[in-house]
């Protein structure tokens, strides 16, 4: 996810963290399998910004490195 | 008595739900994580009365943060849960209402922000939606009043959901119940949605927040300076000032009565400023200098919250609050204490960790003066332009910069990484905006007022009495020496401690020099919180940590002013 475009999409396909993390973005909708759309990055490894379902968020750069996503080609 | 809880996730209308089921007044905000602790208020259904409890937003029962935590606790309460779910997003939603369900207590389902959804292109089967979960469903628009009236004639309908699932096949049950009852029509982005996306890209956002902020900081100075100049000044000097000039004929210059109600007279006249009584100065400073701008920069900040920017800033932010040991959503709790101190430190409860409470709180508490004091020091060290200002609040925002990095070194443990809801904007809902905006300003008139005037008679009082002397003659090798102030500004540091913009304005009669005034104002900027914020500190830091907090900001405050005595004196000034 940290090195996705920015406007790219893909889909989750796993996500390498605690179990409090897991469960924190379980609970706002970010789970394998699950469709994201990147919508912005920050300069300076900041904070990731996604679009999921109807939903924004933003998630700090360590753990976005965490998040594999599949871009398809 | 039954207990009704409000739960949903973060920012889906919960306490503008809750005010208008109670018509108490509670401060809701488009930024996740506005209501940590928790409101209670009374409803009735029917002929009886209910306690209703509005729980902070949560988007799991699992605790993963204080304000679930809190939220979990509350669960063990309630005898009924309204499910208050936010039908623009209802997919990530019915996650905690399935969890809910789970607990098989009895429910009733809120689908609100319903006309916001129909404007965005989605429609709900509220009526299948209510036969699948097995509980009532209630379309409601908080902000509009609709659906409100059906939700309460309802409550009696709250059932234990029936809708049979397990804990891992609930996220594709969730799918296929929106599948089943939500329609999206395809539609064009909106304005808004196109600005929100605009402001948390780098190339764009960041312009966007420069333009925010500085368009925050002329609103606040048009409507403060407006405020004063057409509308307090004169009822001050054209209504106020002949009446307490008859009083002043009346109880006779130099008695102690006139000196405690009037105080001086400059030139045979009332100052309000120099004054220093408490009909004078006692009641300028509250009304007439801090007032119209506190109320503006309440005014500015209420919309800022309720349109959704704050996070968009964090986000924008995160980089360089990560240097401080912070990330990006502790710009809130600093943005807050530009108004005043104490919401700002009680707004440090939404940063997770213990350590990241004490950088920001004690950064916060140094170094970002409140709106009162920034309008005092503005008044006085304005007289020497950009140059004398930007000096006090540069060395400030130095200070901060560098405080932080140094607390970030120290303190043992890492910062963790913002992870945050990014709210659509949404145009702030006039009657709500002002609503909070009168409370606010009244809390800061009940609050303000009775303290400038303590703080105005207690120097009265200790000047009276000569401690102001004594204290200045211990403390004048700090005071004369190493800040280069003269002895009787010991005075305005003594009343710092009640009241900071006070305290500020009791340096305008000693005829300090721009150098004097810039070492003067920042160090009663940093030196000790004002006893509210004192308070609150320690609620919020505990003891322990608001001791350390204290050592800090009184060595440093000597250290900076100490610094920037030398340097502008090197300077000449």
């Amino acid at each position: 996810l940290a090195q996705m475009e920015s406007g790219e999409s893909g889909t989750i396909v796993s996500i390498t963290g605690g179990r409090g993390m897991v469960t924190r973005l379980d609970s706002m909708g970010m789970r394998v399998g699950v469709d994201v759309k990147k919508v912005s990055a920050q300069i300076l490894r900041g904070p990731v910004t996604v679009q999921i379902g109807g939903t924004q968020l933003a998630i700090g750069f360590g753990m976005a490195q965490k998040i594999l996503v599949e871009v398809p080609e | 008595v039954k207990t009704i809880l409000l739960m949903g996730n973060p920012n889906v209308g919960k306490s503008v739900l809750f005010s208008r089921l109670t018509g108490v007044y509670v401060t809701a905000s488009n930024y996740p994580g506005t209501t940590v602790g928790f409101t209670k208020g009374f409803l009735r259904i029917g002929g009886e009365k209910a306690v209703l409890i509005d729980v902070p937003g949560t988007y799991t029962l699992e605790p993963t943060s204080r304000a679930e935590e809190v939220a979990s606790k509350l669960l063990e309460q309630g005898d009924v849960i309204i499910n208050v779910v936010d039908a623009t997003n209802l997919e990530r939603n019915l996650n905690l209402t399935l969890e809910l369900i789970r607990r098989e207590i009895p429910i009733i389902v809120a689908l609100n922000l319903w006309d916001e959804s129909k404007h965005t292109g989605i429609s709900i089967d509220a009526k299948r939606l209510e036969e699948i979960l097995g509980v009532p469903v209630v379309p409601t628009s908080a902000i509009s009043g609709e659906g409100i009236k059906n939700l309460v004639s309802r409550i009696d309908e709250a059932r234990a959901g029936t809708f049979v699932h397990s804990e891992e096949d609930r996220w594709s049950r969730i799918g296929s119940i929106v599948g089943e009852v939500q329609k999206v029509s395809h539609r064009h982005h909106t304005v808004l949605e196109r600005l929100a996306d605009a402001s948390v890209i780098p190339a764009t956002g960041i312009p966007i927040a420069l333009l925010v902020l500085l368009a925050v900081f002329l609103v606040i100075r048009v409507i403060g300076e407006g405020l004063i100049r057409f509308v307090f000044e004169p009822i001050f000097e054209r209504l106020w000032a002949p009446v307490i000039m008859r009083l002043s004929r009346v109880l006779t210059e130099g008695t102690f009565l006139h000196d405690v109600l009037i105080g001086k007279l400059i030139d045979g006249e009332i100052d309000f400023v120099q004054s220093l009584g408490l009909l004078t100065t006692g009641l300028f400073v509250p009304f007439a200098m801090v007032l119209p701008y506190v109320f503006a920069f309440y005014l500015v900040l209420s919309f800022l919250e309720d349109s959704g920017y704050l996070p968009r800033l964090g986000v924008l932010v995160d980089s360089v609050m990560h240097r401080l040991g912070l990330h990006g959503l502790s710009v809130i709790p600093m943005f807050l204490g530009l108004g005043c101190n104490v919401p700002g430190a009680m707004a440090t409860r939404i940063l997770e960790t213990r350590r990241e409470r004490f950088i920001s709180a004690t950064l916060m508490a140094i170094c970002v003066p409140c709106m009162a004091q920034i309008a005092m020091i503005v008044g006085l060290v304005g007289r020497y332009g950009m140059l004398g200002l930007s000096l006090v609040f540069g060395t400030l925002f130095l200070v901060w910069f560098a405080m932080g990095v140094i607390l970030n070194m120290i303190l043992k443990g890492e910062s963790p990484e913002i992870f945050v809801e990014i709210p659509a904007y949404r145009i702030p809902y006039a009657p709500a905006l002002f609503q909070k905006l009168r409370v606010r300003t009244e809390r800061f008139l009940r609050e303000a007022v009775p303290w400038v005037i303590i703080g105005v008679l207690a120097v009265n009082i200790l000047y009276a009495l000569r401690v102001v002397d004594w204290i200045g003659k211990v403390a004048a090798p700090l005071v004369t020496g190493l800040l280069g102030l003269p002895r009787e500004a010991v005075a305005a540091l003594v009343i710092g401690f009640l009241r900071k913009d006070v305290a500020v304005g009791m340096l305008s009669p000693l005829g300090l020099g721009m150098r004097q005034l810039v070492v003067a104002s920042v160090v009663l900027a940093m030196y000790f919180p004002c006893v509210a914020t004192f308070i609150v500190l320690i609620k919020e830091l505990g003891i322990k940590d608001m001791a350390k907090s204290a050592v800090i900001m009184a060595t440093s405050a000597v250290a900076v002013g100490g610094i920037l005595n030398v340097v502008l004196r090197a300077f000449g000034r």
